[in-house]
């Protein structure tokens, strides 16, 4: 079959249709997971399903995509699903975070502030926040129905009762515009903040589970927590080893087999920028 | 006791429930009294729990009214909508099972299903919680450092006790309870009779207890109800009932207790 078969972005006319209704749905009752008939992509489950179709019902030939995993450009997941849509649609696809109409992301929100108009598209796992404290599929959707959330709050008990502190450190609960609570897909409880009020349309995809669900610009996304233990956007203390930043999520990185190590940005087009700029961190002149 | 004993906490009227042509129960009518404890009695497929289920919200029932004096006034539980019947269950009702296991959160610590009732109805303070949930434990003989401790790592007593701990902790006004010591040791029933008395006297609690055990409802229970296929065949004060049955099968319930 040659690339000329492919509809525009892979998915036919007809899917698109159908995810493009779910989002407008989601948009329209922000935080509410929309069931919708996810496809079968050519990649397994676990790898972007579900931000993938929804990345492919909202493209269009003048869009710029980028793709982050982890807030990298250059690792595996992000590589094959840029060079899929570089593929099938023909976009513009870029790095640079202020260049993209359209963000597919694993994990991460970008460091720099996105603006009116972009579109950051989430890779979700597990839909549903109240999952692993209620099993039922019935009994959740009646919980959301009732806003009946004493739950999530047991989840947060049981971290402290354990840990001394909230312990959850990515897919961390949040309320959306105080109804619905929401699971952010997998990111760092550090991204949460950004969440809220965001500039650009914020949608989630999970392919596995046949939800979307998304955040409009704008939107009030408060972080659960407790009036004696409040919610920490933590990260770990260091700045970056290469470009010096004190105010990004960083991964660290073992350099040796004596037990070195380094902190780096995840988000690598941020350090990247910010190294172009000058800015040098502590071992940023030796890599 | 508290003083409004002319108004009855939960009135039932012409209750029934069907299987397809089988009597669940029917035409049950009682009334319950604010700090009385009501016992129903029968054998099993008699029907009660059935009739709990229905009083409670689990089942639909075909047929009747359940009229509950709400904080604003009565209320038939039958015609509530659904998100009222929720609230009801989790602040002014509790339901005690059989099996702590249906009642409790298998992998949340004591002191998280304690608190969960507390967050469901809005706590958001951590040492408030918590606080709650050391008294509680207290309350149903836990000791304070079990309060980490999954209900897995507990005896069927204490999972008993914990449940217990677990639904009177936002004070409701009407406890059910289906065989609260069913599948426990006499020892420890034994305990637990002593304690579920004492806490119902001092927090003026109603309750509605199914069971097949007469000792429980002679210690528990002001009155009896006794169900047979799905009917109340005879009800009255506990003493009266047990010392003195009139209808058949009570007599014959009554005589088939072994004398110690």
């Amino acid at each position: 079959m040659s690339e000329q078969a492919y509809n525009f972005a892979y998915l036919d006319e007809q899917t698109k249709r159908m995810i493009r209704r779910a989002i407008l749905k989601g948009v329209a009752i922000p935080g509410y997971q929309v069931p919708f008939a996810s496809r079968e992509m050519p990649m397994p489950y676990g790898w972007g399903t579900g931000g993938v179709q929804v990345t492919a019902a909202c493209l269009v030939p003048e869009d710029v995509l980028k793709v982050i995993d982890q807030g990298a450009d250059d690792t595996t997941n992000a590589v094959s699903i840029r060079k899929f849509f570089l593929r099938t649609a023909g976009v513009a696809v870029t790095e640079a975070t202020t260049e993209a109409s359209v963000i597919q992301t694993r994990h991460r929100i970008p460091e720099t502030p996105l603006t009116e108009g972009q579109i950051l598209v989430y890779q979700v796992p597990i839909p549903e926040p109240l999952r692993f404290l209620e099993p039922r599929e019935t009994e959740t959707r009646k919980m959301h129905e009732l806003e009946e959330y004493g739950l999530m709050h047991v989840k947060l008990y049981e971290d402290i009762a354990r840990h001394g502190q909230i312990a959850t450190a990515y897919d961390y609960p949040v309320k959306v515009e105080g109804r619905y609570v929401m699971d952010p897909s997998p990111i760092p409880k550090f991204d949460n903040p950004k969440l809220s009020g965001s500039a650009a349309l914020q949608l989630f995809g999970a392919g596995r589970e046949q939800r979307i669900y998304a955040v409009p610009p704008y939107t009030q996304v408060v972080s659960l927590d407790f009036d004696d233990h409040p919610f920490v956007a933590s990260k770990a203390a260091h700045d970056c080893d290469l470009c010096g930043a004190g105010e990004s999520y960083l991964d660290e990185v073992i350099i040796d087999d004596q037990g070195g190590r380094m902190f780096v940005c995840s988000d690598t087009d941020f350090c990247a920028g910010r190294r172009a700029a000058g800015h040098v961190g502590r071992l940023g002149g030796a890599v | 006791m508290n003083g409004s004993l002319d108004l009855p906490l939960l009135s039932v009227r012409g209750l029934s429930k069907f299987y397809g042509s089988r009597i669940g129960c029917a035409d049950v009518c009682f009334d319950l009294y604010p700090g009385e404890v009501l016992g129903i009695v029968g054998e099993s497929g008699s029907g009660k729990s059935t009739l709990l289920s229905c009083l409670a919200g689990h089942l639909t029932p075909d047929r009747g009214e359940v009229i509950f004096q709400t904080a604003l006034g009565p209320r038939d539980t039958l015609t509530m909508t659904e998100p009222e019947r929720r609230r009801l269950a989790r602040t002014d009702w509790a339901f005690v099972h059989q099996n702590p296991r249906d009642g409790l959160r298998m992998g949340v610590s004591a002191g998280g299903n304690v608190g969960e009732r507390l967050m469901a109805v809005g706590a958001r303070h951590y040492g408030g919680i918590r606080d709650k949930a050391v008294d509680w434990l207290g309350r149903v003989e836990i000791n304070a450092d079990r309060i980490d401790d999954r209900p897995s790592a507990f005896s069927g007593g204490m999972q008993q006790r914990l449940q217990i701990a677990r639904n009177l902790v936002t004070g409701p006004r009407l406890v059910f309870m289906d065989e609260p010591t069913g599948g426990l040791d006499v020892s420890v029933q034994a305990r637990l009779l002593d304690l579920l008395r004492g806490l119902v006297r001092e927090m003026g609690l109603s309750a509605i207890i199914v069971t097949h055990d007469l000792a429980v409802v002679r210690l528990l229970a002001d009155r009896l109800m006794v169900m047979k296929s799905g009917h109340v065949v005879e009800q009255g004060l506990t003493d009266q009932v047990l010392d003195d049955p009139q209808h058949g099968y009570t007599q014959l319930l009554v005589s088939s207790v072994l004398q110690v």
